[in-house]
């Protein structure tokens, strides 16, 4: 296993910039997350990593030497893809043992068969083994993706939305077995993904990425409890945080068409104008709240039920345990955790 | 009511039984209406000279091996008492033409004609469909300069029919000393072929995903490792119908066989189209000829009709 560094990395598309000046390090041992919407660039940076696609400028680095003249082969990566990665036209066993039969590592057979029991053995597919992939489930194909990866020990595992294109339920299963993996094994690894759950989950670190650039780097609680910008905020946490504009009024932020009057931090210069962020779960329905509100819609969700709140013309969501009494047009009274506003400035950059 | 209810919501879910009858029914019918002529040429075949030509035609008729021994033999004619005084008949076809005051004089040139079309068409298929398949690959994953005008002019090559530039062909193969060589036609069917190999290939190649070849290349081969043990093996669908494609139009081709080749590298389709005897054309050895001549297009087209079945889920990909 090895670090993986890119250094100031940028790479043109005839019609867009993918990606503008991208720097980050990927530790050894490290899972580390690729975070962004569609056209972020994710996918493009795993493909210069992986040597798929290359750079305009900048560096890929690993273990500290540059690896930029070097062919997908001798990169040493292993890379999962989101769909259309096994080959149909071999059986399960073939799949995983391609790797290893490729002209630069000559792997002798009873090696090859080895590893590929030990790998199927840890992704439970050894009843596979014999099977053509094309009569495969979504989450078998995805399994023997993956094992394609382990039977071999690459320099970093590059894994490009692996679980996007499975249902709910498989993805939650594979998404901890590959977290158990990587912990068990170490593996460095780099796996890019648009859903925030998945990188707050499985994360050592998250990079959020956005039209081609770092947004922000850090581990999953900094990335939610203190996020760089509105982009940021909005995009990690379900339900999605409330964001107001608010002006300054009386030593308080107002927020404008509602009966909101949020606390100024004191403790720092304040702009006029700003964003105010705020999580549902820093909103607390109680009896003795400061704020009042009407229930506008209630979504049960079993474990917790998101309440929607309007105060003037603004509506913002709160959580509560359980399934509630509450319907639609009850009056509320809420408090809201003053310490955790986040505050960004109209262009949406933290303040 | 509710009867017809539930028949009109099952014909959304499947054919019904009465609709797939007609369907059947009229698939059978044009597969029978195909099968007349290819009946009538078999039927032919089996009729004596007099029997071919006789009108109306006969349906029923006295089956005879003449058209098939006068397709593989040449003869001569002889004075009655000559024939008399030969020994007896040594086979079915000696006794047959000796019936008409003729001995068998040797061998025709079916046979070797028949070899130069196989030799000819599967050459130049082969070379067609290796070299389209290369060229298809290029235009599908590489960043060819110009590309779109390359295929424009490839497909371009089409728009005249090829008997247009017959003329400039012949006085170019004469210098060249390919006249009537079956490198020649190899070289000039291959040409023809290309164009059209190029154009269905891409349409395969540019559907098999490039993951597969990039997953490879990070599997630790180069790309031709990979173009090799990923794309070709996904490509047989493609690649046998188009081989199909080609193998049809240098079997058949005509024009340019009749004009470029005489003797040496002649085809069978000309060689049949003149075969003519002595009392006029002999219809039962042309029909007894291109019989033959159906059968390796036939063999070709069954061994590979699984290939040809497209839409087949033949990969592991899900959309």
């Amino acid at each position: 296993m090895s670090s993986v560094e890119l250094q100031h990395i940028s790479k043109r598309f005839p019609t867009v910039a993918a990606l503008s000046d991208v720097s980050f390090t990927v530790r050894d041992h490290e899972f580390f997350v690729l975070l962004g919407p569609t056209g972020a660039g994710k996918t493009t940076t795993l493909r210069i990593i992986a040597a798929l696609l290359k750079q305009d400028e900048g560096s890929v680095l690993f273990d500290g030497e540059a690896v930029d003249g070097l062919t997908p082969a001798d990169r040493d990566v292993a890379f999962v893809f989101q769909q259309y990665s096994l080959y149909p036209t071999m059986t399960v066993y073939d799949n995983l043992a391609f790797p290893l039969r490729s002209p630069m590592r000559k792997t002798p057979e009873p090696e090859i068969k080895e590893r590929v029991q030990h790998a199927a053995e840890i992704l439970r597919i050894t009843h596979l083994l014999d099977r053509k992939t094309a009569r495969l489930s979504g989450g078998e194909m995805q399994r023997v993706s993956i094992g394609r990866a382990i039977v071999r020990q690459p320099r970093i595992f590059l894994m490009d939305e692996p679980l996007s294109n499975l249902d709910a339920k498989l993805r939650e299963s594979l998404r901890v077995e590959l977290q158990h993996m990587q912990k068990t094994q170490g593996n460095t690894t780099l796996f890019v993904t648009h859903d925030q759950i998945e990188a707050l989950t499985m994360a050592d670190r998250i990079a959020v990425l956005d039209h081609g650039r770092i947004i922000q780097i850090g581990a999953p609680a900094d990335i939610y409890d203190r996020p760089a910008t509105t982009f940021v905020a909005t995009l990690v946490g379900t339900p999605r945080i409330n964001l107001f504009t608010a002006a300054r009024e009386n030593g308080t932020y107002f927020v404008a068409n509602s009966d909101l009057h949020l606390p100024m931090p004191g403790d720092r210069a304040m702009p006029q104008q700003v964003q105010v962020g705020l999580r549902p779960e820093d909103v607390k329905i109680t009896p003795g709240g400061r704020f009042t509100g009407v229930v506008a819609l209630t979504e049960p969700l079993g474990v917790e039920t998101i309440l929607h709140i309007r105060s003037g013309q603004q509506t913002l969501l709160s959580i509560l345990p359980g399934i509630t009494p509450l319907r639609r047009d009850d009056p509320v009274r809420f408090d809201i955790l003053h310490e955790r506003l986040h505050f960004f400035d109209v262009d949406g950059k933290r303040v | 009511m509710s009867a017809t209810g539930l028949a009109t919501a099952h014909s959304v879910v499947a054919p019904s039984s009465r609709s797939r009858k007609i369907a059947a029914t009229l698939v059978i019918l044009y597969a029978v209406i195909s099968m007349v002529p290819l009946a009538w040429i078999f039927m032919t075949s089996f009729k004596t000279p007099p029997d071919s030509i006789s009108y109306p035609p006969k349906i029923v008729f006295q089956p005879s091996l003449e058209g098939y021994c006068n397709l593989f033999t040449t003869r001569s004619r002889q004075t009655p008492e000559y024939i008399a005084s030969l020994p007896p008949p040594a086979g079915v076809c000696d006794e047959v033409v000796r019936q008409r005051n003729m001995v068998i004089a040797g061998p025709s040139n079916y046979v070797p004609r028949f070899l130069n079309s196989l030799i000819i068409a599967f050459g130049s298929t082969f070379c067609a469909v290796a070299l389209g398949t290369l060229a298809a690959y290029a235009f599908s994953r590489f960043k060819v300069p110009l590309a779109d005008d390359l295929m424009f002019f490839i497909l371009s090559t089409r728009f005249m029919p090829p008997i247009a530039v017959a003329i400039p062909i012949y006085l170019m193969y004469r210098e060249l000393g390919l006249s009537d060589t079956k490198l020649g036609m190899i070289v000039l069917y291959t040409a023809v072929n290309v164009s059209l190999a190029v154009w269905l290939l891409k349409g395969f190649i540019d559907e098999i995903p490039r993951e597969y070849e990039e997953a490879a290349m990070i599997d630790g081969y180069t790309r031709l490792q990979a173009f090799w043990k990923v794309v070709l093996p996904q490509a047989t669908t493609g690649i046998a119908a188009t081989a199909i494609f080609c193998l049809i139009f240098a079997w058949n081709e005509y024009a340019f066989a009749l004009m470029l080749t005489s003797d040496t590298a002649r085809t069978a389709p000309p060689s049949i189209a003149t075969m003519l005897g002595r009392g006029g054309i002999e219809w039962s050895a042309i029909a007894a000829g291109s019989l033959g001549f159906l059968i390796p297009v036939v063999i070709v087209a069954f061994a590979l009709r699984n290939y040809l079945l497209r839409g087949v889920t033949f990969g592991a990909i899900r959309q």
